[in-house]
């Protein structure tokens, strides 16, 4: 436990996104040019907290009464979301102008909804945990309507909003059942005697509806209802940001509650749950997508096919698979964002070439787009030498050592299928003739966002060690 | 004071809870199935005040106040985008919010 003061040196990432958030409000107010500084303002906030949580990985403290960890997992969690959002902010500057979205409150509201994923990923309490977890949604509700002149955004908001509040209502209530059995909120006391509580049926049926919230939201099967419509209907930007970030926050608490059940009791509970989830998803993300002719929409399918296979880690349940979903998060966020600013740089207005027909013949209008969304292609799919490839491995070797041998196989069989949808894009950029005659606009954030992004991956799946040992040496 | 035993609360906030459900299953109108989901916060709210009262600790009524400031910003956003929806369409019947399928 360190000194008093040195809590609030730790704490630095999250008090320097939540002046960020109030200094934004205010150089919108009092100033003209909000709208053109606050990218910039943004992406000096994220770098400089994602830099700064890798450099405080190794202080690893609970902190405030044990409600907080800081340092370790929560940084390792903290770079992620700050990178990711970096990543959307660069994305988002040509694009808001766009989608007729070119207000101050999206950068705003990426901010705030950035601090909630760092509020989530840093809990020791339910408390803790579901104010960060609805400081996000609400903000994802708002980001995803905001252009309210636009009906397929109304819809995906309301969506969004309807089906993210149902589960909302299921945390809360699980959350009071758990309270109400174990008379504490925080993680570590209910996880203590966790063996002893298990047979009581209102715990067990609380722990259930919190898993179930969770489940909805990173996008599993059968709770994925709202997934790809909500993907399809919001801004493109914006769901780069809610399919990487958004998942891996709730990951994040995911692994801590499971992760202190290691700790503390049996790792073996809540296995079958997990085990299902991931078989479904993995199954029905890939195969429906097969069937996907819009690219946002196909990637929304595969987004619940990855929540799949890393919810196969969660099944494992040891420290190496918690590992290996903290490396395939990180991967994801890069080549999903990755692929999702291919998708916002071609997209027309009014949400036209979204369709795979667009990107027939692509590599002879722009060389560096096609190449890039090949590379991104590949790593979704995963082959290596691409970072999601070694994102799999991780979490399939977990399962193995687990005992779960038929889901990794199941695992496998389904990142087979993927590949036929992956690939498929592919051989429209490279081997159809071009339909569609359009100009691709110049985005300089853009590419800058893309060659960040396919660095990363090539990064990442060529040297797999360097992160996975500082995930493995701060995880617990 | 504590003469109705725990277990009344209880179920009264279990039927409350399934209610709110069913509500959200089966009502079509947005508002009605958006004032279900406030029936399922209102619930948990319940249990919470019940088993702090019960287990003498105050951590429950204090959760209470959370999930309260919670559902009223989850209120203002959620009537913003219901009302975004209707200037657009002049309905919230939400089987007829399908432009996206399959």
């Amino acid at each position: 436990m360190p000194a008093n003061n040195y809590e609030y040196f730790l704490l630095l990432p999250h008090i320097v996104l939540s002046v960020g958030i109030v200094l934004s409000i205010l150089i919108e107010i009092f100033t003209k040019k909000g709208k053109e500084i606050l990218p910039w303002v943004s992406s000096i906030i994220f770098l400089f907290v994602g830099v700064y949580s890798l450099l405080t990985l190794d202080k690893n403290f609970l902190i405030f009464g044990g409600t907080v960890e800081v340092g370790g997992k929560a940084a390792i969690f903290n770079f992620i979301f700050n990178i990711a959002a970096l990543l959307t902010v660069l994305t988002s500057i040509d694009y808001i102008k766009k989608y007729e979205i070119f207000y101050s409150e999206y950068y705003i509201l990426i901010q705030s909804s950035v601090l909630g994923m760092m509020v989530m990923s840093m809990a020791h309490d339910i408390i803790v945990i579901f104010m960060g977890l609805e400081l996000m949604s609400i903000c994802f509700y708002v980001l995803a309507g905001l252009n309210r002149k636009r009906l397929s955004n109304n819809e995906a908001a309301l969506k969004y909003f309807l089906l993210g509040s149902f589960a909302t209502g299921f945390i809360v209530y699980g959350i009071a059942l758990i309270y109400g059995i174990t008379g504490a909120t925080s993680i570590q006391n209910i996880f203590e005697n966790f063996i002893q509580y298990s047979n009581n049926i209102l715990f067990i049926v609380g722990m259930l509806l919190l898993l179930i919230g969770f489940s909805f939201k990173i996008a599993a099967v059968p709770f994925h209802m709202w997934v790809p419509d909500v993907y399809q209907g919001a801004a493109t930007s914006v769901t780069g940001l809610m399919s990487t970030a958004g998942k891996a926050a709730a990951f994040s608490v995911l692994i801590i509650v499971l992760g202190s059940n290691l700790t503390y009791s049996s790792p073996i509970a809540f296995r079958n749950y997990f085990s299902i989830i991931a078989l479904l998803s993995t199954l029905i993300g890939s195969i429906i997508a097969i069937s996907q002719n819009n690219l946002k929409r196909m990637l929304a399918y595969s987004s619940i096919a990855h929540a799949g296979y890393m919810a196969i880690g969660l099944a494992a349940g040891n420290k190496y698979s918690f590992a290996g979903i903290v490396f395939y998060l990180a991967a994801y966020v890069f080549m999903n964002i990755g692929a999702f600013t291919i998708i916002s740089i071609i997209e027309g207005k009014d949400e036209t070439r979204l369709t795979l027909d667009s990107y027939a013949g692509l590599y002879k209008k722009n060389p560096f787009l096609a190449a890039m969304m090949s590379l991104f292609m590949f790593a979704l799919a995963g082959i290596p030498p691409m970072a999601g490839f070694f994102g799999k491995y991780y979490v399939f070797f977990g399962a193995i050592q687990a005992d779960l041998t038929w889901l990794a196989i199941i695992g496998v069989l389904s990142s087979v299928i993927s590949v036929y949808f992956y690939l498929r894009v592919i051989v429209y950029i490279y081997f159809m003739n071009e339909t569609e005659k359009f100009d691709i606009e110049k985005s300089l954030g853009g590419n800058l966002a893309i060659s960040l992004t396919g660095l990363l991956v090539l990064f990442f799946g060529i040297f797999p060690d360097t992160f996975m040992n500082l995930i493995t040496n701060f995880i617990k | 004071m504590l003469s109705i035993p725990m277990e009344y609360y209880l179920v009264l906030s279990a039927l409350m809870f399934t209610v709110g459900v069913a509500g959200v299953l089966i009502r079509r109108n947005a508002i009605v199935v958006f004032m279900s989901i406030e029936l399922m916060l209102n619930s948990a709210n319940l249990t919470f005040v019940t088993f702090s009262s019960y287990l003498g600790n105050s951590i429950g009524q204090i959760f209470v106040f959370f999930v309260m400031t919670v559902a009223a910003a989850e209120a203002a956003v959620g009537l913003a985008i219901i009302i975004a929806i209707f200037r657009n369409k002049l309905s919230v019947n939400i089987d007829e919010i399908n432009i996206f399928k399959w």
